[in-house]
C-alpha cells in the first residue's frame, strides 16, 4: 500500500497486532498510548499467555477454535519465547464429572492417566489420576509478548508514541482506536469482565507447561514463567470495578495453587493483578466503523488468541475489503450478527 | 396460572442467570425457555459499587420478572445486607433466600435461614427460601412469614434429580396451598417433568442448562417438559399395575 497513514490509539495487544499486521502491508503507522510505556493499563499485561485454542473451546464459541488455531502461527513468526508444551487440564477425583463435561466440550486432547502426568509434569507425580493433555497449544510470556511487538512495529518503520492519547494527534487517512474500556462511550454495547491475578514466586516446585485445575466453581490456571515465576489467574467476575482485587477472590487463586502443589503455599506473592476485560455480549470482538473510526474491541479473554485475526480483518477492510467477519459498519445490535453457538 | 405472592407467572419454569458462555446465549437461551422469572446472583462485591450493572442492564432489559437471590452466603447476617442490595439494584421485594451451611455440599443451614426469613419478612421482603425436604423446617418458615417453599432436589449443581421423592411427596400433601418449587439439584428434563407430576408448583435451575452443550437447546427442551409434566399432574395419570391390563377387549377375538 502505498504509504497511507494510519493512527492507532492504545497500545495493548489489539492495537500492537494491528500495528504489525498495518505495517506488514504498507501503510504509514503511528500508534499512541496515554501510558509512559507498555505496561499495566493495558488488561492485556495482566493476561495469562496461553495460546489454548481447544481448551478456550470448552466455553467460548467456535470462531475462538478456528481463529485461535491460526494466532499460533502468527505469534510464532513475530515474537520469541513461545513455548510449544500443550498444556494439561487436571482435576481433583471428586469432581471426575467435570472433567468428563470438559472433555465432551472440546476436541483435539488425550485422556492421560498418572504416570504420563509424572512424565509431563515430574513434580506433579502421583497428585492427579487423569488428567486431558492437549499437545497442540502453546504459551508465551505476555510482556515479553508485548515488547517483542513494540520493536517488531518500530523495525518496520512504525512510530509509538507514548504519553499522548493520540486523540488530539495529527490526521491521518485512517484512526484506530484500540483502547478496550476506554471506548465504552462510543461502543454502548461493550461491558467489563473483571479478572485478577496473582505472580508468585518458587524454587520448589517446576512446570513446563500451563496447568489448569478444574472445579466446579472456581476453575483456575497457573502458566510457568521464568526464574521460578507463575501467574495464577484468573478470576471471572461480572463487573466494571478495575484496581483491587477482593480477599475472596485471592483465598481462591490461593486455594487453586495450594491445590495443584502444597509446596506453592509457600511461595513469595510477587504481584497482584487486577482489570477489567473488554466483552461485547456474545463475548466475540468486533470491527466496528463509527463516525469514521475504527474499533477493535471486544477481546474478553481472548486477546492473544483473537486480536491478530482481528488485527488481519481491519487490514483488509483498510485494504478496501466490504465485508470481514467482524466488521460492524455502524455499530450493529448483537442480533444483527448472532449466529447459532458452535454452529460450524 | 401459577401465583407467587399474588403476582402472577405465565411458565412455572424459573431460570438462573449464572454460568453460560456469554450473556449473548443467555438470552437466546432465555427466550427458548419462555420462562417468565429469572434469578440472579448478586456479589456483594459488585453490588456496593454499582460495578455489575452492564450485566444486570441485559437482564433487565429481558423484560422478565426478576429474583435476586443471595447465593453464596453463609451466614443470615451476610444474606440480609445481600438482599438489602438486591432490592435497591432490581427494585423488587422479592428475595431468593440462600444460606448455605456446608462448603462442599452447598447445603441449606436451615437455621441461619428461619432466623433470616424471619427478619426479612418483618422487613417487607418477599422471601423465597432454597431449603432441603425436611417438613419441620418448612413448617418454620412458614411461621416465619414465607409464603412459598422451594425445597431441594440434590445438591446445587449436581444434576442428580430428584434424591428423595418421599420427602418431596410428603411436602406436597402437607401444603397443598403452599407454591412449592423444586430449586436445584435438576440435571435432565426428565428431572423436572418428574416434580412436576409430583404436584410441584414449578422449577428453578441453572447449571443444568448454562452447562449443557447446547444451552439454547436445553431451556427450549426443560420449558416443553416442565409444561407436559404440569400438564400430566392436572390430568391425574393412571395407577400402576403389577399386571397387564389389555386396552382392547380380548374375549371373542378370533385366535386370541
Amino acid at each position: 500500500m502505498s504509504g497511507q497513514t494510519v493512527k492507532i490509539i492504545g497500545a495493548g495487544v489489539a492495537g500492537l497486532t494491528a500495528a504489525s499486521e498495518l505495517l506488514e502491508a504498507g501503510f504509514n503507522v503511528t500508534l499512541y498510548d496515554k501510558g509512559a510505556h507498555i505496561g499495566n493499563h493495558a488488561c492485556s499485561w495482566f493476561a495469562g499467555g496461553m495460546l489454548a485454542p481447544w481448551c478456550e473451546f470448552e466455553s467460548a464459541d467456535e470462531p475462538v477454535l478456528r481463529l485461535g488455531r491460526e494466532a499460533l502461527e502468527w505469534w510464532k513468526k513475530r515474537v520469541s519465547g513461545l513455548e510449544y508444551k500443550g498444556s494439561l487440564v487436571v482435576v481433583k477425583p471428586r469432581d471426575m464429572a467435570d472433567l468428563k463435561r470438559f472433555s465432551n466440550m472440546t476436541e483435539n486432547f488425550k485422556w492421560i492417566e498418572e504416570d504420563e502426568v509424572s512424565c509431563l509434569e515430574p513434580d506433579l507425580s502421583g497428585r492427579f489420576r487423569k488428567a486431558l493433555f492437549f499437545g497442540d497449544e502453546a504459551h508465551l510470556n505476555p510482556r515479553d509478548a508485548l515488547l517483542d511487538l513494540t520493536n517488531y512495529i518500530k523495525n518496520l518503520g512504525g512510530k509509538i508514541i507514548f504519553e499522548e492519547d493520540g486523540y488530539n494527534a495529527p490526521e491521518a487517512d485512517f484512526t484506530v482506536d484500540a483502547t478496550g474500556m476506554a471506548a465504552c462511550k462510543v461502543l454502548t454495547e461493550l461491558r467489563g469482565v473483571k479478572g485478577e491475578m496473582l505472580i508468585i514466586k518458587t524454587n520448589e516446585v517446576v512446570l513446563s507447561r500451563p496447568v489448569r485445575l478444574i472445579h466446579p466453581r472456581i476453575p483456575l490456571y497457573i502458566v510457568p514463567r521464568f526464574d521460578g515465576h507463575f501467574m495464577v489467574g484468573a478470576t471471572m467476575i461480572e463487573s466494571g470495578e478495575r484496581g483491587r482485587i477482593t480477599a475472596r477472590s485471592m483465598i481462591e487463586l490461593l486455594s487453586a495453587a495450594y491445590a495443584l502443589h502444597p509446596a506453592f503455599g509457600e511461595a513469595e506473592v510477587i504481584e497482584i493483578g487486577t482489570d477489567v476485560r473488554p466483552a461485547f455480549p456474545d463475548n466475540l470482538p468486533r470491527l466496528t466503523k463509527k463516525a469514521g473510526i475504527y474499533y477493535l474491541n471486544g477481546l474478553y479473554r481472548h486477546g492473544y488468541l483473537l486480536a491478530p485475526a482481528l488485527a488481519g480483518m481491519l487490514k483488509n477492510v483498510l485494504l478496501g475489503a466490504d465485508e470481514a467477519e467482524f466488521y460492524v459498519k455502524e455499530e450493529g445490535q448483537v442480533d444483527d450478527i448472532n449466529h447459532q453457538w458452535k454452529s460450524a | 396460572m401459577v401465583e407467587f405472592y399474588g403476582q402472577a407467572c405465565t411458565s412455572r419454569f424459573m431460570l438462573g442467570t449464572s454460568l453460560y458462555p456469554s450473556p449473548a446465549i443467555m438470552k437466546q437461551a432465555i427466550e427458548a425457555s419462555r420462562a417468565d422469572i429469572l434469578t440472579v446472583s448478586l456479589r456483594r462485591e459488585s453490588g456496593q459499587e454499582r460495578a455489575g450493572q452492564d450485566f444486570w442492564h441485559i437482564i433487565r432489559s429481558m423484560g422478565k420478572k426478576i429474583l435476586p437471590n443471595t447465593a453464596g452466603c453463609h451466614s443470615a447476617k451476610e444474606a440480609i445486607t445481600t438482599a438489602h442490595m438486591a432490592r435497591e439494584v432490581f427494585g423488587t421485594k422479592w428475595i431468593k433466600l440462600e444460606v448455605i451451611g456446608e462448603a462442599d455440599t452447598l447445603q441449606p443451614d436451615v437455621f441461619g435461614l428461619v432466623e433470616a426469613a424471619r427478619e426479612l419478612n418483618k422487613e417487607g421482603f418477599e422471601v423465597f427460601p432454597y431449603t432441603t425436604d425436611d417438613l419441620v423446617v418448612a413448617e418454620r418458615l412458614l411461621e416465619a412469614g414465607c409464603e412459598v417453599l422451594m425445597p431441594w432436589g440434590a445438591p446445587i449443581g449436581s444434576g442428580k434429580g430428584l434424591n428423595n421423592q418421599f420427602a418431596l411427596k410428603a411436602l406436597r400433601a402437607h401444603f397443598p396451598d403452599i407454591p412449592l418449587v423444586v430449586d436445584a439439584g435438576i440435571g435432565k428434563p426428565s428431572h423436572a417433568m418428574e416434580a412436576m407430576e409430583l404436584g410441584y408448583d414449578a422449577i428453578l435451575l441453572n447449571t443444568a442448562v448454562a452447562k449443557a452443550g447446547n444451552p439454547v437447546l436445553m431451556a427450549k427442551a426443560f420449558g416443553i417438559a416442565i409444561e407436559a409434566g404440569r400438564l400430566a399432574y392436572e390430568a391425574t395419570p393412571m395407577e400402576g399395575r403389577d399386571m397387564a391390563a389389555p386396552s382392547t377387549p380380548v374375549l371373542g377375538m378370533a385366535f386370541s
